[in-house]
């Protein structure tokens, strides 16, 4: 193992140096380095097809859609048309925690399969399906069906958007489809598309029954992953900000049918949801903003760019006063910690946002991130969103619908005038901006897009990081080694990790972790030792 | 408030609609096979969500590292075919990961389409893509047909056809496939055959392999599973043994209709009596005497039913999991005077309905089981609901029932995410029967402790 700090050049080329040289060729693109001080962002290879046999972290577009965006509403049953598998392995594995409300309606821990079986790939399972969906109905009477396709069911032909359409019509509530096969486009993300499609063309703008309340904002792409989400809801309580709709942590169909309401949209998950922020916009005419809750810093920031855009003095005292409250604790519980943190570096390799929040944590205990990159985000998320325009979808993602969306005769309704954009943007409230990871990371930062099995042993021995943060794949695998690994889609069951009390709880989480005696026990005692004999001794 | 709220005791007729399943899909069954043969690098050809969802599931079943390899189809390849994506994907494994081997295993995607797995790994040898002394093994796990254990069947059958052969010098063997079990069951079986002093080839093998040591150092393929060599002495074994019908009769056939090696398949050794007809069955194959140390460990149990089974007689039990695990537990329990009062497994066949009529002519309880479609935990809950039990087994997401009904929950089968042990621990053989027994006392003890009234509480039990 080496411990002199090397250059891009020479940590890509012992990256890559083993790669058949068509490999080596691709994932030379695919790997950067960070731009913080002003230096020109690089271009980055991302959201493309995954090679295959790499050891990829990736899942599917069933995974992104049913798994990811439209499995945590608590009120619609989801209905996976497919092989048992893909229900199964999506049942309850995402830590989408759920608050079941007055109403009580709660359908998470359940998994509904058509469970198709061989029969069905032969003559079809449109017939399954539709007897499947009234089953659901007839057991469980909820507002709302939706139904995700897998695998066979494209090539199958079944036709499940003929099928939602009659079972609608004949049960009387809202029920639709997703096309989202797992093979297609190349990764979770299209998934994630073809739900903010399906829940954008079906349910958001369908009830326009007044909500009150001051400071109405959605919060899109949020999951409420071990309690995220209430600790956000919590902090919005304190500060008079009215909540209309998270897509989708602790949501309900309704919250979503009346989301038009809103004023604003703040995107936290940019990947994921962005699509909903640009459609809404459009057809109603609400701006978004990006925002980010992961460390005390970010959501203060945060706080103050939503107080900012309503231009209310009333507000922005609220929010600062809120700020000023929940900060003592915030910083005790660094300062505490800092003495053990500081200086410590860190990995992060996490789906399509995360990689880039979380650093924000850990600079505010004093470490360093040395690599980072998502599984499967794309170039706006890594560059910004200004290279939005250069971007060519290749044709493994070409067939993801894009949905041509005009303002609404009815319901738009800019809320704020070009001139008013103008002034908030010259007070620093940016608009459908978000700058991307890179330019946020250090130069002799390493980014890797859909990073591989081979690639993260390898940056570990290379650069030796004290903590890694991945998912359940890597977990074991990078503890092996000694090092410890953070997961940040499910948290090792911990969280939440939003806001002011998760800022507290990462804390003393990652001092936890790093500084655990267990990794000092690696090594038996007699492991440099040859034999000895001390018995000899008692002989005499 | 209930978390499995929805659920009402009204049974409503079902023909489509499966609800918390009691089953999975067929290849986690053949990945989890293919880890039990040393150096291999079990690959998933289909599109990459499969894979990354059946590593996901086994590493949070045994907080182990679990890799994969997978052909990540894209829509192209699955409409055109995967033939490129499987070809590249065995040339970048075995250049970066230098695996000895790799079982390649199918999904829902590829055997809809078509793909012939033959054919490919023959055009990769064909293509050189196949290091010298390297193995590509495979077989079909559709994921429309059976479930997670007719994959493990497959994949069984797949490593038996890379690499089993007959050189007509019997080497007087026994050949054991031990079904879908743990790592831990594994080792006891290893162990138990050895007391009898006989002498095996068990494949797979996953003890060492899903259940490894923390040392500094990840090793992808360590040192543990059985050989393709090992596994090419299986022909010459004087007989096969099968623990678990589902699991391993393709394997056992396949033995004797290939090598004409005679097979016979058992039970899980699961409880007193099906661990006596697996000792018995070794005694006979190997011709063997089985020695004391054996009959002392089988007294232990037999000398702890007789002192605990006043606790368990009459109680009532609710059973979800795969047959092959289910057949021998239920067995188990009426030893222990218990009933098991519901039975659900999401694996289909026959057989069980026979067998489980068999095993419950006797009981005074108008016990209910059902397995293959619409046989699932929502079924389980509310014949439940309608009349309780005094106790739970099954995997992890049975908790759920267990915390909304308040009934104890032992944990055991596939998957259990929520608890350690059972990688360490067998749940198979003498011991396996006394740690069975330990937890079910365990677990009512618990609660009589809880629930007695204060008058009826007793230091000794």
């Amino acid at each position: 193992m080496s411990t002199t700090p090397k250059n891009l050049e020479e940590l890509k080329k012992e990256l890559l140096d083993k790669m058949p040289t068509k490999v080596a060729r691709k994932r030379d693109k695919a790997i950067v380095p960070g731009a913080e001080s002003g230096e020109t962002i690089p271009v980055i290879q991302a959201n493309v097809r995954t090679i295959p046999g790499i050891l990829t972290q990736r899942g599917c577009t069933y995974a992104g859609c049913k798994g990811v965006v439209l499995g945590p509403t608590r009120d619609i049953v989801n209905l996976t048309h497919g092989p048992i598998g893909c229900g199964y392995y999506s049942w309850l594995t995402r830590r989408n925690q759920t608050d079941a409300g007055e109403d009580g309606d709660n359908y998470i821990p359940y998994c509904l399969s058509t469970d198709m079986t061989e029969n069905d790939i032969v003559f079809g399972g449109e017939k399954k399906l539709r007897a499947a969906i009234k089953e659901a109905y007839d057991n469980f009477k909820p507002k709302s069906i939706s139904v995700f396709a897998t695998c066979p069911v494209g090539l199958i032909g079944d036709d499940i958007h003929a099928v939602t359409r009659q079972m609608q019509e004949e049960l009387g509530i809202t029920v639709f489809a997703n096309s989202c096969e797992g093979y297609k486009g190349v990764s979770q993300s299209a998934g994630h598309h073809i739900a903010n499609n399906q829940i954008f063309r079906h349910v958001i703008g369908t009830d326009d029954t007044p909500v009150e309340g001051k400071y109405k904002i959605n919060l899109l792409g949020e999951y409420n992953i071990g309690g995220d989400a209430f600790e956000i809801e919590r902090i919005f309580e304190k500060c008079g900000i009215t909540l209309l709709a998270t897509f989708s942590g602790n949501s309900t169909i309704t919250q979503f049918r009346q989301a038009h309401h809103a004023d604003l949209n703040t995107v936290m998950c940019h990947r994921s949801l962005n699509y909903v922020a640009e459609m809404m916009e459009t057809k109603f005419g609400i701006p978004w903003i990006k925002i980010n809750f992961i460390g005390a810093e970010a959501t203060a920031k945060s706080l103050r760019r939503i107080a900012a855009y309503f231009e209310d003095p009333e507000l922005m005292a609220r929010v600062e006063q809120v700020i000023a409250e929940e900060m003592p604790a915030v910083k005790a519980a660094a300062a505490e910690v800092l003495p053990r943190t500081t200086g410590k570096t860190a990995m992060l390799f996490v789906g399509g946002s995360r990689a880039h929040h979380y650093q924000d944590l850990f600079r505010e205990i004093g470490m360093e991130t040395l690599a980072a990159g998502y599984e499967f985000a794309h170039r706006d998320d890594y560059e910004g969103r200004h290279v939005l325009s250069t971007i060519k979808v290749d044709a493994d993602s070409r067939n993801i619908e894009e949905l041509e969306i005009e303002p609404d005769p009815v319901r738009y309704n800019p809320r704020k005038t070009p001139e008013q954009i103008k002034a908030l943007e010259d007070q620093g409230v940016r608009f459908k901006v978000y700058e991307g990871l890179i330019g946020e990371m250090k130069k002799e930062a390493l980014i890797i897009d859909d990073i591989n099995q081979y690639e993260t042993h390898k940056i570990i021995e290379l650069m030796k990081p004290d903590i890694f943060c991945a998912g359940i794949k890597e977990k074991y695998i990078i503890q092996k080694m000694g090092v410890p690994l953070k997961q940040l889609h499910n948290y090792d069951m911990g969280g939440p990790y939003a806001g002011f009390v998760g800022a507290v709880n990462w804390y003393h989480e990652i001092d936890r972790l790093v500084n655990t005696k267990v990794w000092s026990l690696i090594k038996a005692p007699w492991n440099d030792n040859g034999p000895e004999l001390e018995a000899a001794y008692v002989a005499d | 408030m209930a978390l499995l709220r929805h659920t009402t005791p009204e049974i409503k007729e079902r023909s489509a609609l499966t609800v918390n399943p009691a089953k999975t899909c067929q290849p986690i069954g053949a990945m989890y096979a293919a880890l039990g043969v040393r150096s291999c690098m079990p690959h998933s050809h289909g599109s990459q969500g499969c894979c990354a969802y059946h590593r996901s599931t086994l590493t949070r079943h045994y907080k182990e590292p679990i890799v994969a390899g997978t052909s990540s189809f894209t829509e192209g390849s699955s409409v055109f075919g995967g033939q490129s994506n499987l070809l590249q994907a065995i040339e970048n494994i075995f250049t970066l990961y230098e695996p000895n081997v790799i079982a390649v295993h199918t999904t829902c995607l590829s055997e809809t389409i078509g793909d012939d797995l033959r054919q490919i790994s023959q055009k990769a040898k064909d293509d050189g893509k196949v290091p010298d002394g390297k193995h590509i093994i495979y077989c079909n796990t559709p994921s429309y047909v059976g479930t997670h254990v007719t994959g493990y069947a497959n994949m069984v059958k797949g490593i038996l056809k890379g690499f089993a052969k007959k050189t007509g010098a019997p080497n007087g063997k026994v050949n054991i496939i031990p079904g879908f079990c743990e790592p831990s069951d594994m080792a006891e079986i290893r162990r138990l055959c050895g007391m009898l002093g006989v002498e095996i080839v068990m494949v797979p093998d996953t003890d060492g392999v899903v259940n490894g040591p923390l040392t500094g150092t990840y090793e992808m393929f360590p040192n543990y599973g059985t050989t393709p060599e090992e596994v090419g002495t299986m022909g010459d074994a004087a007989g096969s043994i099968g623990l678990g019908r589902w699991a391993t009769a393709e394997a056992v056939n396949y033995l004797d209709a290939e090598f004409k090696v005679p097979g016979k398949i058992l039970d899980l050794p699961i409880g007193l009596q099906a661990t006596d007809r697996f000792v018995d069955a070794l005694r006979k194959m190997a011709g063997v005497a089985v020695p004391t140390a054996v009959d002392f460990e089988r007294g232990q149990v037999v000398d702890a039913i007789s002192d605990y089974i006043q606790y368990l007689h009459g109680k009532k039990v609710a059973l979800a999991g795969d047959p092959d695990q289910l057949l021998p537990m239920v067995e188990m329990l009426l030893t222990l005077g218990m009933i098991p009062a519901y039975v659900v497994t999401g694996t289909g066949g026959k057989l069980f309905e026979e067998r489980m009529n068999a095993l419950l002519k006797d009981v005074p309880y108008p016990c209910k089981f059902k397995n293959g479609e619409q046989a699932d935990m929502y079924l389980l809950h509310q014949w439940i609901k309608t009349e309780s039990v005094d106790l739970l087994i099954g995997n992890t997401y049975m908790k759920y029932i267990a915390r909304d009904e308040d009934i104890p929950l032992i944990r055991h089968g596939f998957p259990i995410l929520d608890r350690m042990g059972h990688q360490y621990f067998p749940t198979v053989g003498y011991k396996g029967a006394l740690r069975m027994i330990e937890k079910i006392t365990g677990a009512i003890m618990d609660r009589m402790d809880r629930d007695c009234p204060e008058t009826k509480f007793e230091l000794q039990m």
